[in-house]
């Protein structure tokens, strides 16, 4: 079977501090990814997005998540510790034209974002059967 | 190749390699968010005022149900457990990255709180915990008179 999936490196962000042209950071969200009767699913980790404002975008064969952040911080209090930081998230994945683009799917629910990506018809496996000479 | 470039009219002072190295820092620290990196989960956001902590965390893909929060004295436990990923035959994994299993964290808390006093909320994969200083344990006021 083809690769289905191309990903980029979760262990990097897409936008780091250094980069003069955002001032905000971006996470890359942690995925799963599987394969279940001809459908791939990815499931994305966007905790604090607000599911008005995630974006799932797809050009040419690039599928672009985006998860914006609104900033929290409770009113009248300070910060005292802060072992976590929020910011937008981003990630992108190749498609094979192997995907029926035309009917991914997308939900989600409690910071997660599940995408359903159904192989084409001509992409199933076909059966070819074997006569008897 | 090195290249280095000589330009005593746009001398940047000793501060330029500082800063250069706050920023590299600050890209390797950036990347290191994955929870699976970390020892103590989930990692917590602590806010006080002088009679109230509120405490927010990340544990996207969870519902209300699955999180308990005991508190005991001055001590507050997030515990919970993920829902077990798909399994199956007919399943092939590309990648498996989120958390899944049980966790358990406990975060000591500036003060003693109310248990009685406590708003938990969850939403979009965020918990988020107001607690209440009980006013037994408010710092009074001393009066002082003029004799």
């Amino acid at each position: 079977m083809a690769q289905v999936i191309t990903t980029q490196d979760a262990h990097g962000v897409a936008t780091n501090n250094g980069d003069a042209n955002r001032s905000a950071m971006a996470f890359t969200p942690t995925v799963d990814i599987f394969e279940r009767d001809g459908t791939t699913v990815i499931l994305a980790d966007m905790p604090s997005v607000a599911p008005e404002d995630v974006d799932v975008t797809l050009e040419h064969r690039t599928l672009t998540l985006h998860g914006k952040v609104k900033p929290y911080a409770p009113e009248g209090y300070r910060a005292l510790t802060s072992e976590y930081r929020i910011g937008d998230y981003i990630r992108n994945f190749t498609l094979s034209d192997e995907i029926d683009q035309a009917k991914i799917n997308a939900t989600f629910k409690n910071g997660v974002l599940r995408l359903e990506l159904p192989r084409s018809p001509e992409a199933q496996p076909k059966k070819i059967s074997v006569k008897t000479g | 190749m090195l290249q280095t470039t000589h330009s005593p009219m746009n001398f940047a002072g000793p501060f330029a390699d500082m800063r250069r190295m706050q920023n590299a820092m600050n890209q390797i620290f950036d990347g290191a968010r994955l929870p699976t990196q970390s020892w103590t989960y989930p990692p917590v956001n602590l806010w006080a005022a002088e009679d109230g902590i509120v405490i927010t965390t990340e544990l996207a893909g969870l519902t209300e149900q699955d999180i308990e929060l005991p508190v005991e004295d001055k001590v507050l436990t997030i515990r919970g457990t993920y829902p077990a990923p798909q399994s199956g035959d007919e399943i092939v994994w590309h990648r498996h990255e989120r958390v899944d299993g049980a966790f358990s964290r406990s975060v000591e808390l500036p003060f003693r709180v109310n248990p009685d006093l406590i708003n938990a909320r969850f939403g979009n994969g965020v918990l988020t915990v107001e607690m209440q200083r009980p006013e037994d344990a408010k710092p009074k006021r001393v009066q002082i008179k003029s004799s």
